[in-house]
């Protein structure tokens, strides 16, 4: 995929890709480091439809949110070979009770047979985590497993 | 009362003032600059009470505003923006030079203002206020918008064209020959392209040599080199303020992030006196008898403006609303408008009434010019009746 690159003198850098749509998404890198998100009209593709300001955390985190699909993509086509095994991934939020906790805690591998494989933080990939890792809101877990499996894990992460 | 305690309270009363109509300005959206000319047209000769005893503070207060209004904007901007602003679009500076330029000088001439008033106030309508362009933008959320580069290259150009512009008008207004015109001229521009080139060179150097971790000596020592580089280029004939641009403009990165951060507040002070002391040098009874040609010279400018960006957003291969909003966000005026039209009344070089109708014309488009470019767009959509759609895809 492209991304096109301008100058924004005084002010910062755009950087930005053109979806199949003709739509231009991408983000305003302020001097001062703010990000601001960037989304063009369908009507008016030279104008703005939104532009929304972000923390670096924010940012980060959707980063990891839009990056996830491509991983769980990428790894569910590499077990796609094992018939009865897939892939899922699961965004640990605010409300989530093990946010905050060491993976270890959660136990999912003994309760439910499905591995946490990965865990995605800030646009960043960490594999093969550790028990003692702690799953932060906005982390999305990567999850190989049955699909009875899954769905074990995904009870676990979401009641307890 | 001694002289001393009566310049603390007629300072103090002043900063007072200026602080409430700049939360006033703030709260309705707009720039301080024209509400700070009003302040001071309000304290000063023929205005409603005058001032005497601040006049040697505010006199020295405004030309350190000055130099750091320049030092600032040389900041925003690194050397390489400015060398790649110039490769790639000088095309739309020479337009942009040739539409705003003529309507001031024109009319000057026309009021008999002669050559003089021509170069000053042809300077006062070219360049816009890339200070409330700048914020403009960012407010209506524009900078993800394509024209928007087209605007701020334009800027650019407008603000590099300063550093060439403001020697020469020193020079003229001191009244020097033709020759030393020109003289001045080469001396400008290849005093700009030296430190252009220096600041591409060396300017890590230069950094590094100001940089300095505590907050205070940093500060120090960035108001001791501005100041020295300010009074050295004003010694050599060109303008103290482009010495201080250039100075700005060495300076970059991080360290270039940390003077921004240190200056502002100095800056705001110093330069919001040196808008008072221009109000307070304009009488405000002189303003009435101008303001018919300042409101025709606005309305014009403001045209020329919206046909500069027009162009150069169409060469740019962008569509019509984006060319119009490229136009609009060109119209505000601002410091640097005063900035020359201040030069100018401190030579005593022109008449009064162009100082009268610089401060109605700065007034009149710091307002309409933010107002300009948020409306212009709905305006137009609306009388052409081509609403907004924004179908889902």
């Amino acid at each position: 995929m492209d991304v096109e690159e301008t100058p924004l003198p005084g002010i910062g850098l755009r950087r930005e890709i053109v979806l199949d749509n003709g739509r231009r998404v991408g983000i305003v890198i302020h001097r001062d480091g703010q990000t601001e998100l960037i989304i063009s009209r369908l009507d008016d593709p030279d104008a703005c439809l939104a532009s929304v300001p972000m923390s670096v955390e924010e940012a980060a985190t959707l980063g990891g949110l839009l990056g996830g699909p491509k991983l769980v993509a990428q790894l569910s086509e590499e077990h796609s070979e094992l018939p009865g095994v897939s892939t899922r991934q699961f965004p640990v939020t605010e409300g989530s009770p093990f946010s905050g906790h060491a993976l270890g805690e959660a136990r999912i591998r003994t309760r439910s047979g499905a591995s946490v494989v990965a865990i995605v933080r800030e646009g960043q990939v960490m594999p093969s985590p550790a028990p003692s890792d702690t799953m932060k809101p906005g982390d999305l877990l990567i999850v190989v497993g049955t699909p009875d499996g899954l769905d074990a894990a995904a009870k676990i992460l979401h009641g307890g | 009362m001694g002289g001393t305690t009566l310049v603390l309270i007629e300072l103090g009363l002043v900063f007072l003032g200026l602080g409430i109509l700049g939360r006033l300005a703030a709260r309705i959206g707009m720039s301080p600059v024209p509400l700070y000319l009003l302040g001071g047209l309000a304290f000063g000769n023929g205005g409603l009470i005058e001032f005497a005893s601040i006049s040697e503070f505010s006199h020295i207060a405004s030309e350190i505003g000055v130099v750091l209004l320049l030092l600032m904007l040389g900041l925003e901007y690194t050397a390489r923006e400015l060398a790649t602003g110039l490769r790639q679009s000088w095309q739309a500076g020479v337009v942009d030079l040739l539409l705003n330029f003529l309507p001031g000088a024109v009319l000057a001439l026309i009021l008999g203002w002669g050559g003089i008033g021509a170069l000053v106030l042809g300077g006062v309508t070219y360049i816009s206020s890339s200070g409330i362009a700048a914020k403009v933008l960012t407010d209506l959320g524009r900078l993800g918008n394509r024209e928007t580069p087209v605007v701020l290259s334009i800027l650019v150009l407008e603000d590099l064209a300063m550093a060439a512009y403001l020697p020469v008008l020193t020079t003229v207004l001191a009244g020097a020959s033709f020759l030393g015109g020109l003289q001045a001229v080469g001396a400008a521009l290849l005093a700009v392209s030296a430190v252009l080139f220096l600041a591409i060179r060396y300017g890590q150097r230069i950094t590094a040599w100001i940089h300095s971790p505590e907050q205070e000596t940093f500060l120090l020592k960035l108001i001791g080199v501005a100041l020295l580089v300010a009074g050295l280029a004003s010694a050599m004939q060109v303008s103290a303020a482009v010495g201080a641009f250039l100075l700005g403009i060495a300076i970059s990165g991080a360290t270039a992030e940390s003077a921004v951060r240190v200056l502002a507040p100095l800056r705001d002070i110093f330069a919001a006196m040196f808008f008072v002391v221009f109000g307070l040098n304009t009488d405000p009874a002189s303003i009435p008898p101008v303001l018919v040609w300042t409101i025709v010279l606005g309305v014009l400018t403001a045209g020329t403006k919206i046909a500069t960006g027009w162009w150069a957003a169409r060469q740019a291969g962008i569509g019509r609303w984006g060319r119009l909003r490229a136009g609009s966000a060109l119209i505000a005026r601002g410091e640097f408008s005063i900035v020359i039209a201040g030069l100018a009344v401190a030579s005593g070089a022109i008449v009064a009434e162009l100082a009268a109708v610089v401060t109605a014309y700065v007034m009149l488009m710091a307002v309409t010019g933010p107002i300009a470019t948020r409306f212009a767009e709905p305006a137009v959509r609306r009388i052409s009746r081509q609403p907004e759609a924004e179908p889902a895809s």
